[in-house]
């Protein structure tokens, strides 16, 4: 009987609602982070490479 | 090759999609050195595959396909190591949240690795990056009801960490009478 069931999905606790907002916050913000240089240069690499092979 | 086909290539796309690619793959890593290294895969197999993007489809959804078949497929070779760190950060849960009816979100971060990985990813897909459960499931290779179950065993595992990481529930005992009584205030916010 302490099963609270978490099948509603209406209506959310405000510890749900944290827990959400978090979610989303944490991802946010890795999501926002300037790209790194490596992803950068690595793509120019890809791109030259590309062009060397024709 | 015609002007368009050159200016429309998709693959200058890719760079606009890395910040959520390092999301993603962190939440499935918990490291933030495996994460960039799995986006670096992830990217060069996209370069090299991306005759089989179909132009006007999601690509942050076929990225996300790349990046956990590579993760699941690196996982593969090294099992151990994840159970390793499974163990050191369910030992890092004792902290208390900060008192202010917002989590911290370090105490977040912390109960969030502690889930296992479908969860983690269904949740990332999902509650954070906004997919539906339709494009999750897909991601996934499971069904709808899955990615649902998922979310909801995920979201409800974190409740119950950060629940009892509340200072005013106290100890676990307590926190059944206290979720009864007060149920709609988990974390003893009056509102």
């Amino acid at each position: 009987m302490l099963n609270t069931g978490q099948m509603e999905e209406k209506e959310k606790s405000p510890l749900e609602q944290q827990v959400e907002e978090n979610l989303r916050r944490v991802y946010r913000a890795r999501a926002e982070e300037p790209v790194p240089d490596r992803f950068v240069e690595l793509l120019k690499q890809l791109r030259a490479q590309e062009n060397g092979e024709k | 090759m015609t002007l368009q086909e050159s200016v429309v290539d998709p693959r200058e796309a890719l760079v606009g999609f890395i910040g959520s690619m390092r999301a993603f793959a962190y939440s499935l890593t918990r490291n933030d050195a495996a994460a960039d290294d799995l986006v670096q895969d992830s990217l060069v197999k996209a370069w090299k595959n991306i005759e089989s993007f179909e132009r006007g489809t999601n690509m942050q959804a076929w990225l996300f396909t790349i990046l956990r078949n590579t993760f699941y497929s690196n996982l593969r070779k090294s099992r151990r190591e994840v159970e390793d760190i499974d163990g050191i950060m369910a030992g890092k849960l004792s902290e208390k949240p900060r008192h202010d009816g917002v989590l911290a979100m370090d105490e977040f971060r912390r109960a969030f690795v502690t889930l296992p990985v479908e969860q983690r990813e269904a949740l990332s897909l999902v509650g954070a990056s906004g997919f539906t459960y339709e494009e999750a499931a897909d991601t996934c290779g499971v069904a709808v009801g899955t990615i649902k179950s998922r979310v909801n065993r995920g979201r409800a595992k974190l409740v119950e960490l950060l629940d009892l990481g509340a200072p005013e529930l106290g100890e676990i005992g307590d926190r059944v009478t206290q979720g009864i009584v007060n149920a709609s205030s988990p974390l003893g916010i009056v509102s």
